[in-house]
């Protein structure tokens, strides 16, 4: 039996502090790719609606008449099927999360054309 | 004569990460018979393949499960690509090697920390986590996340990396090492854990070869069950050694994934070195017309992915016949005769998946 077998990570531990972030006071870099959040850019929309038929788990709402691009940010699962497939490519993947919500219908981002 | 006792265990319970509810018949301390029932996350995942394209569906195969969520989608894709004849470029089989191989890394060192949660000991359980922390950097860098990575595609892979990335893995790679084999020093040589897991659990070959047992359970026994060496992927141009250990018992387990971490980091070295240069994805036309059993090797055993089409871009069918349902017989089996304090590092030595085994 060998003694001391952890003492090097023990000392490692000690020395280096905790391996966990800081959170508040060190906040999360993410990489330049990650997967947060679809964004749209609404002025180049053409409002085809090939997005929200491919979503995997139906968080697009495509309003063609009036006009509304409308995504439900608890819904989306970040996969990039929609980037992807955009014809006009005004869809975007951010690399930063969409920020916590206490309700279910806070999570809803609607954008319409010409509102910015 | 004892009285015979029913004791339930789960579904919700310290040592399991998902659920899984057993019925544990008892006399004394020792388990007679063990009645396993699930189903308490099915979430029809399967019968989606009618409602969705077969391009769309590799993002729901990705999310059949947390841990091995490249492996379905490898499994998937493959047996896509053979149905519709899609000659798939060597770049592209080469990066599914790298990032399967470190889905397995990441899957083994957590369950090393979640068995050594299962039998008390706390620091090494955070220190196994602490280090598959940095498979996930790696993945996150590589694909955009941490653990549903969707890089794959039919036809190919969605990501490439550059030749600095790859030599950053494989030196990341050589750091983990080291920190991995000072993890392992404790879980070989302790003496509280070879008490807890030597002898326990255990299963012939022959029992393990006639209960269908796959993976680690079934290469602990004895047998070189590996599906990387039928040669899917990039596998065939590299040397895959299944890693067998005789013992049997739950000891023997952990040792066989201790040294498959050390071959997955080899393995990735050996595809790094390999690899080619050239596109990592070719345009897919037409549609799925005919049926494949796709077979390949997740962290838990081998797993089945079988695809119907009937030539609409819809498929008719599409099933998964995955490493913990062939091995839960070989469990019960286990599992009777064994001491009731046994239960939770045995049926952890399985490493039971349980939203793979219910989709």
């Amino acid at each position: 039996m060998k003694w001391f077998t952890m003492t090097k990570t023990v000392t490692k531990n000690l020395v280096n502090g905790p391996s966990t972030l800081m959170y508040p006071k060190r906040k999360r870099v993410f990489t330049k790719i990650t997967r947060g959040r679809v964004e749209n850019d609404i002025d180049k929309c053409i409002f085809c609606s090939i997005c929200s038929k491919r979503c995997p788990t139906y968080a697009l709402v495509v309003t063609k008449e009036s006009k509304e691009w409308e995504i439900d940010c608890l819904k989306c699962c970040t996969c990039n099927l929609c980037v992807e497939v955009c014809p006009k490519k005004c869809l975007s993947m951010d690399n930063h999360y969409s920020p916590p919500v206490t309700e279910k219908t806070m999570g809803i981002h609607k954008q319409k054309a010409g509102s910015k | 004569m004892a009285h015979k006792n029913i004791i339930p265990f789960g579904p919700q319970h310290p040592v399991l990460p998902e659920p899984i509810h057993f019925e544990l018949v008892t006399e004394d301390e020792k388990i007679i018979d063990a009645i396993p029932s699930i189903s308490y996350v099915h979430r029809g995942l399967e019968r989606l393949v009618e409602k969705r394209d077969f391009i769309d569906y590799v993002h729901i195969a990705d999310r059949i499960c947390g841990l091995c969520s490249f492996m379905h989608c490898l499994g998937y894709c493959q047996a896509v690509e053979e149905i519709m004849a899609i000659q798939v470029p060597e770049r592209a089989l080469y990066l599914r090697t790298i990032w399967a191989e470190l889905s397995r890394i990441h899957s083994h060192i957590f369950w090393l920390g979640v068995a050594a949660d299962a039998f008390g000991f706390e620091s090494l359980f955070m220190q196994s986590l602490r280090l598959r922390e940095s498979v996930l950097d790696i993945f996150e860098e590589t694909t955009g996340a941490r653990v549903i990575l969707g890089v794959c595609k039919v036809g190919g892979v969605r990501r490439d990396m550059d030749a600095e990335t790859l030599e950053g893995i494989v030196n990341r790679l050589t750091t983990m090492k080291g920190d991995l084999e000072e993890l392992s020093t404790v879980f070989i040589n302790d003496y509280s854990i070879k008490h807890r897991l030597a002898g326990v659990g255990f299963i012939s070959k022959e029992d393990a070869y006639a209960l269908g047992c796959v993976g680690p359970m079934a290469r602990a026994s004895g047998l070189a069950l590996d599906m990387r060496t039928i040669g899917y992927a990039a596998y065939k141009y590299l040397d895959v050694e299944p890693m067998v250990e005789s013992a049997g018992d739950c000891y023997a387990r952990c040792l066989v994934r201790i040294r498959e971490n050390f071959h997955s980091i080899d393995l990735i070295r050996q595809a790094v070195s390999k690899i080619p240069e050239g596109p990592v994805d070719v345009k897919v036309k037409g549609t799925p017309n005919g049926e494949y059993f796709s077979r390949i090797e997740q962290p838990r055993g081998e797993v089945i992915h079988y695809v119907k089409g009937n030539g609409s871009k819809f498929l008719q069918r599409f099933r998964v016949r995955v490493p913990t349902f062939s091995n839960i017989p070989a469990m019960i089996k286990v599992l009777k005769g064994s001491d009731v304090a046994d239960v939770p590092n045995i049926i952890l030595t399985l490493d039971p998946c349980i939203s793979c085994t219910e989709r």
